[in-house]
């Protein structure tokens, strides 16, 4: 059943990046865009499973940190080798000043 | 289009080709009887794991036939014709080409006087890291030759299956080439820590096979004794093609920014290529790197279908053993100077700098993948030749995000 759940506060993640939110055994990277826009994806990337919190955002795009596999965030389409695979996304509300993400 | 060679370059430059939207034929040649695979999980988890691993193909039948390339697997070239324009084939087989490109890549260096044995082996594929594998298993006494990123991932991952690992390099130090020395000596601290026995400084005498033991002599008159001997010393690029043709090589099949051989229809990408570096001026490089060989594989199919695109990147490269994560972006040896930038409790990061205070390279280990954003930032950097304050590279507190508004 979808739940929405408190992620962070809005001001815990800079903007144009990214940070990572653990819930039970999932875990999820949330994003604030340029635009002050706040989304959020599965944490792990689809290649080999690494965290994507460490990895560098640059306008709808995160890089993962280990091979540089890229996805937009927004979508969670990849982009291009090494990932083929694209990110489950999450929809996102600002709530009282926190981040809430929709989970099933 | 014909394409020679079915790794990780040729592949991509396959699809490149597609995503350009071309619309003639594309042959894609490959020795080895796999589908195009990752190369670089071989010394790490495809080694580590108990399970025994499949290989991480980068593409299937389906994705090679919905766009039309032509795979022949198990097909090694055997001849170039020029003049004709094609390509033989050692099961007799010709294929005409109009551009071609050459993306052979590279073979483990050989070691002259090694004992022909199962148990004398080198990695550069997945049937070879097979093989390797079948010998590994805990109390399995394993000798590395070769103090480089193979040779050190092998030694972690060997540690992991319970083998006891002694690593040999000839150098002063391990990771001599291409890495600078507090980084190695991290690295070293890390086996050492794990277990791994290293001798540096030491050439090889000899290596015979008695019975199922493998007699390692060291110059200095050591013997290590081993259930199984990689041979890890670095890798010579594959121009034997090129060669008889007649292509200019230099260190590599030489070509010019725009990965164009001496022959211009023939292009050359990836591990078995020289190439001028415009970050540096023009100086002429081989790289042995897994982006590189995807980046290359894009650049010469554009190139191939016309459109004049040179070399831009900046290289960048990855190594894990054990926890940690080792990026470096540039080549260290082009700085003078260095600044070392903490990045949290276990990771560092040393900013190279030109004699002119240009960020030439960046180089950083820490665990997992600590130091991959800063590493990343720093190759913008570099890629706009920037030269940093000594003082915002040093300082945690500055976001080097920062410095690409500047
Ligand atoms: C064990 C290992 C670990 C690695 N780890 C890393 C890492 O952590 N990070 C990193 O950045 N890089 C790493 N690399 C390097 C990276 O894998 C290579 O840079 C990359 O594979 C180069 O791709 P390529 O397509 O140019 O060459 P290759 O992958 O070598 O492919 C060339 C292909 O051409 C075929 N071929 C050659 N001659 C002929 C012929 N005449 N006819 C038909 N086929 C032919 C070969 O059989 C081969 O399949 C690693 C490499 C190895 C071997
Ligand atoms: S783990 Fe993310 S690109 Fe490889």
């Amino acid at each position: 059943m979808a739940e929405w759940i408190k992620a962070c506060e809005a001001d815990d993640v800079d903007e144009e990046d990214v940070i990572r939110f653990d819930h039970g055994s999932r875990t999820f990277a949330i994003y604030r865009s340029p635009d002050d826009e706040y989304f959020a994806t599965d944490g792990l990337c689809t290649h080999e499973k690494v965290h994507l919190a460490n990895g560098l955002v640059m306008d709808d795009i995160i890089e993962c940190p280990k091979h540089n596999g890229r996805f937009n965030y927004k979508t969670g389409a990849a982009k291009g080798a090494p990932v083929c695979v694209n990110l489950k996304t999450y929809p996102v509300k600002l709530e009282a000043g926190a981040v809430m993400i929709q989970i099933d | 289009m014909v394409i020679v060679g079915a790794g990780e370059c040729g592949a991509r430059a396959a699809f490149a080709l597609r995503e350009q939207g071309y619309q003639g034929s594309v042959t894609l040649i490959g020795e080895e009887l796999h589908l195009p695979y990752e190369r670089p999980p071989l010394s790490k988890e495809a080694m580590a794991s108990e399970a025994d691993p499949a290989a991480k193909i980068v593409t299937d039948l389906r994705k090679l036939a919905d766009a039309r390339i032509i795979l022949m697997s198990g097909a090694r070239v055997v001849r170039l014709d020029r003049q004709a324009h094609d390509v033989h084939l050692d099961n007799g087989a010709s294929i005409p080409y109009a551009k071609l490109l050459l993306a052979t890549g590279a073979s483990p260096r050989r070691l002259p006087g090694l004992p022909e044995s199962s148990r004398c082996v080198t990695l550069r594929t997945f049937d070879d890291a097979l093989a390797i594998r079948r010998h590994l298993a805990a109390g399995v006494r394993v000798a590395i030759v070769g103090g480089g990123f193979i040779g050190l991932e092998l030694a972690a991952s060997a540690r992991r299956r319970g083998c006891p690992v002694t690593l040999i390099e000839a150098q002063p130090r391990i990771l001599m080439r291409g890495v600078p020395a507090e980084i190695a000596a991290v690295v070293h601290a890390e086996h050492e820590r794990q277990g791994v026995c290293i001798v540096c400084g030491q050439g090889i005498a000899s290596i015979a096979e008695a019975g199922e033991t493998i007699e390692i002599a060291l110059a200095g008159g050591e013997r290590i004794a081993a259930d199984l001997c990689i041979i890890g010393i670095g890798a010579v690029p594959n121009t034997g093609l090129a060669e008889e043709a007649g292509l200019a090589i230099d260190n590599g099949i030489a070509v010019d920014a725009r990965l164009r051989s001496s022959d211009p229809d023939i292009f050359a990408a990836g591990d078995c290529c020289s190439f001028p570096l415009a970050v540096y001026g023009g100086r002429r490089v081989r790289l042995e790197a897994w982006r590189n060989a995807q980046e290359q594989g894009g650049l010469a199919a554009r190139n191939m279908l016309g459109q004049d695109e040179p070399h831009a990147t900046v290289p960048w490269f990855w190594s894990d053993q054990y926890q940690l994560g080792l990026q470096i972006a540039g080549l260290s040896d082009e700085g003078r100077d260095t600044v070392r930038r903490e990045v949290g409790p276990d990771a560092f990061i040393l900013f190279h700098l030109a004699g002119d205070g240009r960020l030439v390279a960046a180089s950083g280990i820490g665990t997992g993948t600590a130091v991959a954003r800063d590493i990343r930032i720093a190759e913008m950097l570099i890629a706009r030749r920037a030269s940093p304050s000594r003082e915002a590279l040093a300082a945690p507190e500055t976001r080097l995000k920062a410095l690409l508004a500047a």
